[in-house]
């Protein structure tokens, strides 16, 4: 079975060398279905070794199986987590590519199948990084999804924004892979390996963490925390996902996004976690310090805006704050509320892109205020936006409830206000947008003001504006949000989430997680909480608009290559500030 | 001297990123981005050097005759020349999509994605 | 931000990351030290299957998932190169004019053309015995190509060079790679496992198994994949052009 693995990433790989070969002389509808069929069986795939990961799998790829120890190949992991994340992303693609089934306007011409096989291209990269047990690997991997995910963002050339957000994009995240491979320098030139555990292995037999253990713990969770888009190394996202064509939204927000806290918790739990690594105390304060700085900005960001894709991209940030908190505070409850979260939040995400995809092209618009009340007609879209704004704030019994009532217990005390408040503030944000622009509610908004990008005027993807939303546009978020809620009403399914996330090698007791009656209530205030501020955001929109603190924060967003760099430098600083007390302590 | 090579691999990742942050144009900004990558090669290559080491391949040496450099970094920095050389190409190819699109490549110019 | 402002950012990170990896520099070991337990065990590897270059047993046998990581990095991007720079709607094609080329640099160019490609091929073909292989061959022998463009014209480059026919390579060649892999797991072995074929005899052609083949696809793929790249660069500059007006 563990013969396999690789074939994860090498499944949609192939099927993308054949398309991009027989493309010319495909028609669109084979070459689209193929994409979906080789995307389907991955998936399948995928699926079938997860049922078989208890214990976990290893692979050494090319048949390098250790002699006395120690082995010269590439090993790849096989365990609850990283082959529940390769689900994930099969699952998305493969909702991405149905969504897009006749979607573009037009394929590049003689390319027909190029954005298939980009597409496949950017499911072999996520899985591989997913199942990756070798440092170096990972970085190959991460760079693959990336690259694959500049020329998605970039997709429509003809679109300013378009190609302006993907080269950001680009910049940023290379310049954080440049710093993980540095990191990766250090760490072999410490223990001379590259697998993951070897490593950890490595510097347990050396002793004390030094600067050098430091440099590289600051050096590689940088790459992970760009892609991770936490605060202030986010700067990228909003840009990307804002420009992207809509289902690369979805799979950008849904599930590449969240493997940025996934390798940070892959890449903590087998290098530093060791007495040789980076001590306990300094990775939670790290990571719940930023988590909580990145959830409260993206949280204040995200109400503030009235590009749809944006204001859903800052929502994304301010999850994922939620997610590295939960992940930072190093219990099994932290990691089975983030594991459930993430899932929950891929379908929510995924569906609110999917309908504001719908939006713009039917009218050629994403802007909060130019739509309003033009959504009328299109009562299903709405319904389900409505209903996924509410999944967002963790209303029971979605699977973004259970996931946040889990983290809330794992967090505990005044985290648990930050959960709330986050969750409840994105949601309404969300919930503000479907009752004014599919319900016409609240006065029609004045033209807006200076320091912010509108969505209007935006082209449409498909070909000219939608009449009739093609069926597969409107059965995709409602299989998402079907998804989304199968998470938290499975009987049992949290369970054999966690039970996953213990058996991945990380030693601890698997814990029995299910809904409890403080979690519902406390989803129940977060869906209450948005809703009040959905209304009074409608009915009273002078009481919640763009207060001026807000401001200098919004100026920071400013779409200047320069800016995102410099900031990540010093989220590299503060990263290395956070950690250092352990380092220096003996 | 035995750290010099690796305050040089230093040196040049912070000079890049200066490049990165204060460039005026686009194009130079993903070329300082190459910079920065280039950073990475010196300092696996100087992690991998072996004092009188001579290069990994046996086709004129007998094995055992000489040290060698360790092979696997090299490896390693031929996969992180063909990411950056591959990386680089798409940046420009998104750089000529943006000069055509917003008629500039200077980035204090780009005011489409903000707020 | 103004400059100033983002100069103040950029100096504040800066510092704090350049006290953080000089002090790492500091404790890394010694330039020049004896101790490379993976290198050692990769040269013992490489003997053990009769791979004269150690790096090229590194990539395309110890490591060969990476390069086949890699490699997907490289087809990627070009497939990425080609939709970012596809003709748009507001552009039309223009035949370029030939021009004129210098003599001595036509004669220069002509004479070095296959010298240099006979090299690219040379360095692929011997990529498991000498320095050189796949990548560094493929770059070659891509290049020597384009200097019909610098010894010629455009013209005459585009009818050595359909770019169709390159386009596909590229994919089988990559699509050859993980063939070669997949052997493997049907073989009941493992994915990429060099298990298949004789190791042959120690610095000759036909050494180190699965090596030479998977090495050979690298070249195809790579030498393709530039063609197409470099195509796709020159045709911006040289063929597509604005619609006036517009």
């Amino acid at each position: 079975m563990h013969h396999l693995l690789p074939l994860l990433a090498a499944g949609p790989l192939l099927g993308a060398t054949l398309l991009v070969a027989a493309g010319r002389r495909l028609p669109r509808v084979v070459a689209e279905s193929f994409a979906c069929a080789v995307c389907a069986a991955t998936g399948v795939l995928a699926l079938v070794l997860l049922l078989n990961s208890s214990p976990p799998l290893t692979e050494w790829v090319g048949g390098w199986r250790p002699v006395h120890g120690e082995s010269v190949g590439i090993v790849v992991i096989g365990d609850g987590p990283s082959l529940g994340m390769a689900v994930l992303v099969s699952l998305l693609t493969l909702a991405a590519l149905v969504y897009s089934w006749h979607y573009f306007e037009e394929p590049p011409r003689g390319h027909a199948g190029s954005y298939p096989a980009l597409m496949l291209a950017f499911q072999a990269g996520m899985c591989g990084f997913a199942i990756a047990g070798d440092l170096f690997n990972m970085f190959v991997f991460f760079e693959l999804m990336s690259v694959v995910a500049y020329a998605l963002t970039g997709f429509r050339i003809d679109e300013a924004k378009a190609v302006q957000g993907a080269l950001t994009f680009g910049v940023v995240n290379s310049l954080g892979a440049y710093a993980m491979l540095t990191g990766i320098g250090l760490l072999y030139a410490r223990t001379g390996e590259l697998a993951m555990s070897r490593i950890g292995r490595g510097l347990d037999a050396y002793g004390r963490p030094d600067a050098l253990v430091l440099a590289a713990f600051v050096l590689v969770l940088t790459a992970l925390l760009v892609k991770a888009a936490a605060v202030p190394f986010h700067l990228w996202l909003p840009d990307a996902h804002a420009v992207a064509p809509t289902p690369v939204c979805m799979l950008l927000s849904g599930v590449m996004v969240e493997l940025g806290a996934y390798g940070v918790w892959r890449v903590y739990g087998t290098i530093f976690a060791g007495p040789g690594g980076i001590p306990a105390a300094d990775l939670e304060r790290a990571l719940v310090a930023l988590g909580v700085l990145t959830a409260v900005v993206g949280a204040v960001m995200c109400w503030h805006q009235r590009h749809i894709k944006r204001l859903l991209a800052n929502s994304t940030i301010a999850h994922t704050g939620l997610f590295l908190a939960a992940l930072g505070v190093l219990t099994p409850e932290g990691d089975d509320g983030a594991a459930l979260y993430i899932l929950g939040h891929a379908g929510v995400k995924a569906a609110l892109f999917a309908c504001t995809g719908i939006l713009l092209d039917r009218y050629g618009n994403v802007d909060e205020r130019a739509l309003h009340g033009r959504g009328r007609d299109l009562r299903t879209v709405g319904v389900l936006f409505a209903i996924g704004g509410l999944a967002l704030a963790g209303l029971p019994p979605f699977g973004t409830g259970i996931g946040k009532a889990v983290s809330e217990e794992a967090v505990g005390g005044p985290l648990t206000v930050l959960f709330v408040l986050a969750s409840a503030v994105t949601s309404g944000a969300v919930l503000r947008v479907a009752a004014r622009v599919f319900l016409g509610l609240g006065a029609p908004p004045p033209k807006g003001a200076a320091y912010e990008t509108t969505g209007a005027d935006e082209e449409p993807e498909t070909s000219g504006r939608l009449d009739r939303i093609p069926g597969t546009m409107i059965f995709v978020p409602a299989v998402l949000l079907a998804g989304a809620l199968a998470v938290g009403v499975a009987p049992g399914f949290p369970t054999v989430v966690s039970r996953a996330v213990a058996a991945a090698g990380t030693g601890r007791t698997p814990v029995d997680v299910h809904w409890t009656s403080t979690g519902v209530l406390l989803g129940c205030l977060s869906s209450l909480l948005a809703v009040g501020l959905a209304a009074v955001a409608v009915v009273r929109p002078g009481l919640l608009t763009a207060p001026s603190w807000a401001l200098p924060l919004r100026r920071l967003q400013s779409g200047h290559v320069g800016d995102y760099v410099a900031w990540l430098l010093v989220g590299a600083t503060v990263l290395g500030a956070l950690a250092l007390p352990g380092v220096l302590g003996g | 001297m035995h750290v010099f090579p690796y305050l040089v691999a230093v040196w040049i990742f912070l000079t890049g990123c200066y490049g990165l942050a204060t460039s005026r144009n686009l194009i130079h900004a993903v070329g300082c981005l190459a910079v920065v990558q280039s950073s990475t090669y010196v300092l696996l290559l100087a992690v991998g050097y072996r004092d009188g080491g001579t290069a990994p391949v046996f086709s004129d040496l007998k094995p055992g005759a000489r040290p060698l450099v360790d092979p696997v970094v090299q490896a390693l920095a031929l996969t992180d020349v063909v990411v950056g050389a591959t990386v680089t190409a798409l940046l420009l190819a998104l750089v000529l999509q943006i000069a055509k699109r917003h008629g500039t490549v200077d980035p204090d110019e780009l005011t489409e994605l903000r707020g | 931000m103004s400059r100033f402002f983002r100069l103040r950012v950029l100096a504040f990170g800066g510092a704090g990351l350049a006290a953080l990896l000089v002090a790492a520099c500091f404790d890394l070991p010694g330039f020049g030290g004896g101790s490379h337990p993976y290198g050692d065990r990769a040269v013992r590897a490489s003997l053990a299957r009769r791979t004269a270059n150690v790096i090229s047993s590194v990539n395309f046998d110890q490591r060969a998932y990476d390069t086949l990581g890699e490699m997907s990095i490289l087809f990627a991007a070009v497939l990425g190169c080609v939709v970012l720079l596809r003709q748009n709607r507001d552009e039309h094609r223009d035949r370029p004019e030939p021009t004129e080329v210098a003599l001595p640099v036509r004669r220069y160019a002509l004479l070095v053309l296959p010298v240099a490609l006979v090299t690219g091929l040379y360095v692929i073909a011997h990529g498991q015995l000498s320095p050189g292989g796949g990548f560094q061959g493929g770059v070659v022998a891509a290049t020597a190509l384009h200097l019909l463009y610098l010894g010629a014209d455009y013209g005459a480059l585009e009818r050595v060079r359909p770019i169709g026919v390159f386009e596909v390579t590229d994919s089988l060649a990559a699509c050859s790679y993980l063939v070669l892999g997949l052997a493997g797991v049907l073989a009941g072995t493992a994915f990429l496992a060099n298990t298949l074929l004789p190791y042959g005899t120690f610095n000759t052609l036909s050494s180190g198994g699965t090596v030479p083949l998977l090495n050979a696809a690298i070249g195809m793929e790579v030498a393709s994949a530039v063609v197409v790249l470099l195509a796709r660069f020159l045709d911006q500059a040289v063929e597509i052009e604005e619609e006036k007006g517009s």
